[in-house]
């Protein structure tokens, strides 16, 4: 089990390693100089060298890619070009929008997509399977920032239940979360669709298996042998599918969080784009990164942990 | 040969009114989308404008078939690019099974999927400036590794067969094998998975597109429609539903159509079914 701990966390260091060798480069290739792009056509020439130094554009490439990364271990992000603050600091207030948004539709979809897709798999070529099946497959077909923008014309325009976007802040909790009650549903449901297919396909197979006969060979209900045994066993790709998912939630929080004016971490993004605040853009997106890979790493380390022979395969 | 599957008929007949419209649209449309008229502005559904007009006096028909075209092109460019690099890819890995260059291709491809392919995106177009060509390259570049390894999931257990051997003996060469005996039996798998890429990337191309990162204006897009149409939601929500439904019912359209594609050209599957 050690040895496959150290052979992930290898692997992680290496993709992290070229993740951010690639960030650096794209921001690298800029035609011309950053501080020029950053301040646009008609900045004046010392504005421009103040900024150079500013950004420590001064030294090598090499030296300026091992100051990033040595500042980002350390958890110095630069400092934001147009809001003259480190870029840590807004990271941090923007995160408690953006994490708590993933985590929720994160729940959500997980909580929608176990009971649907066992209640398709246990009806497997009967009605309810069919309908629960046409059903994924609108919700797959559904972009999530539509159905958002759906949401907003149900329940805020016609029926004033929630206010149409926005977030009043953390002071008030009962109000924040349900200010990222219609976005995580929005996030979450497309998510649930994909889940509850893997779930039903996940349990059809481990339905299958002989140890499933054997189960209720020895007395137990088909319902009893669903839930104490193949449910267990259908787990490892649901758990597979869950981890990447929540690289796509945090990706698509991104967009989400336009259709509702949340002040998350993709409005941060596109505000340094449309600012060209580049140290803003380079050092969030290597944040995503990172976020996502050591979530699939602790994805990896659970299923080794739930299936002791996928530690000897590697 | 058996009837062909309904999601299949269903899915074909949906796709192909989505590319009729987005064909139809390079020849006619039943007006000028880049012109503003001021005068026209929000217009009901009317026997002139059968979905009625924006907030800018564009007849909402004649966007919706552009935008078709738009997020067709892009899609349909991004899955080329997939294929054209990814396929040659994964066939090279598995000839090569075990080896350097198939170590590093898959490691590669492992790579790019952990990058969440939205930040990648905004990272090109925040460098290159937002433009089509840039969000299908944003696009394309993911579909590389899905095609790479489909290709060589497909063509290593392909290599175990006794008539590549055959083709082995004959004297081919390894690149020729591939070229002549793996692709053609690898084919049904590309097609389903072409399919799939396909109605992925509008999806992808509709996002990109709702936050302003992919065809710039006065071109329309389904997405930007979307997003031009979220400050009119209160007065006007039919122009958010429309081009929402139309990117909903090409997706599932492409969804039914790869379904049932794999249905019918995958023998195992459609055991297991029965």
């Amino acid at each position: 089990m050690l040895r496959y701990i150290l052979g992930r966390l290898l692997s992680l260091s290496l993709s992290l390693i070229v993740a951010s060798l690639v960030i650096f480069t794209v921001i690298e290739v800029i035609p011309g100089d950053p501080a020029a792009f950053m301040l646009g056509l008609n900045a004046d020439e010392a504005t421009v060298q103040a900024l150079r130094a500013d950004l420590g554009l001064d030294g090598s490439k090499a030296e300026r890619y091992l100051a990033w990364i040595a500042g980002m271990i350390q958890g110095d992000f630069g400092t934001s070009y147009t809001y003259r603050v480190p870029v840590a600091e807004l990271v941090a207030d923007r995160l408690w929008v953006s994490l708590p948004l993933a985590v929720l539709s994160l729940i959500l979809s997980t909580v929608i997509a176990f009971p649907v897709g066992l209640l398709a798999a246990a009806n497997r070529g009967r009605a309810a399977d069919y309908g629960i099946m046409g059903g994924t497959q609108l919700g797959i077909a559904i972009p999530n920032f539509w159905f958002g923008m759906l949401l907003v014309l149900v329940f805020a325009v016609n029926l004033r239940w929630f206010s149409a976007g926005g977030f009043p802040g953390w002071e008030e909790p009962l109000l924040a979360l349900k200010s990222l009650l219609l976005p995580s549903v929005a996030l979450a449901l497309p998510q649930a669709a994909i889940l509850a297919r893997v779930m039903r396909s996940a349990l059809i197979e481990t339905l299958a298996q002989d140890y499933m006969r054997t189960a209720r060979a020895k007395g137990l209900s088909r319902r009893q042998a669903l839930l104490r045994h193949a449910l267990r066993n259908a787990l490892i790709p649901v758990l597979t599918i869950i981890g990447l998912q929540f690289s796509f939630l945090l990706a698509g929080a991104i967009i989400i969080e336009n259709v509702f004016f949340l002040p998350g971490l993709g409005r941060l993004i596109f505000q340094g784009i449309t600012q060209r605040d580049l140290v803003v853009v380079e050092s969030v997106t290597m944040l995503l990164v990172f976020a996502v890979i050591v979530v699939t790493f602790l994805v990896d380390i659970a299923y080794a942990i739930a299936d002791p022979r996928l530690r000897r395969r590697a | 040969m058996s009837r062909l599957p309904v999601p299949l008929i269903l899915g074909a007949v949906l796709s192909s009114v989505f590319l009729a419209m987005a064909l139809l649209s390079f020849v006619w449309t039943p007006h000028d989308v880049e012109q503003l008229v001021i005068s026209q502005r929000l217009q009901p559904a009317s026997a002139e404008f059968l979905l009625g007009t924006d907030q800018f006096g564009r007849d909402l028909l004649s966007m919706l078939m552009v935008g078709a075209r738009v997020s067709l092109a892009v899609a349909l460019v991004a899955v080329g690019i997939g294929v054209i690099i990814g396929v040659p890819l994964g066939l090279a890995a598995a000839a090569t099974r075990g080896s350097l260059l198939d170590e590093v291709i898959m490691r590669g491809n492992d790579l790019i999927f952990a990058f969440p392919s939205l930040v990648i995106a905004i990272l090109i177009t925040a460098v290159f400036g937002p433009s089509a060509f840039n969000a299908i390259l944003a696009i394309g570049i993911f579909n590389i590794p899905v095609f790479a390894r489909v290709a060589r999931g497909g063509a290593l257990s392909l290599w175990t067969l006794d008539y590549i051997l055959a083709a082995r003996v004959a004297g081919k060469g390894k690149a020729r094998i591939s070229a002549e005996h793996i692709l053609p039996n690898i084919a049904n798998l590309l097609i389903v998975q072409a399919t799939i890429q396909f109605s992925l990337g509008i999806l992808a191309e509709a996002a990109l597109s709702y936050v302003g990162l992919s065809v710039q204006p006065p071109t329309p897009s389904w997405g930007r429609m979307l997003s031009d149409a979220q400050t009119m939601i209160y007065t006007h929500p039919m122009l958010a539903v429309l081009p929402g439904l139309a990117i909903v019912l090409m997706v599932l359209g492409l969804n039914l159509m790869g379904d049932g594609l794999r249905d019918m050209l995958d023998p195992r599957l459609r055991r297991v079914r029965q």
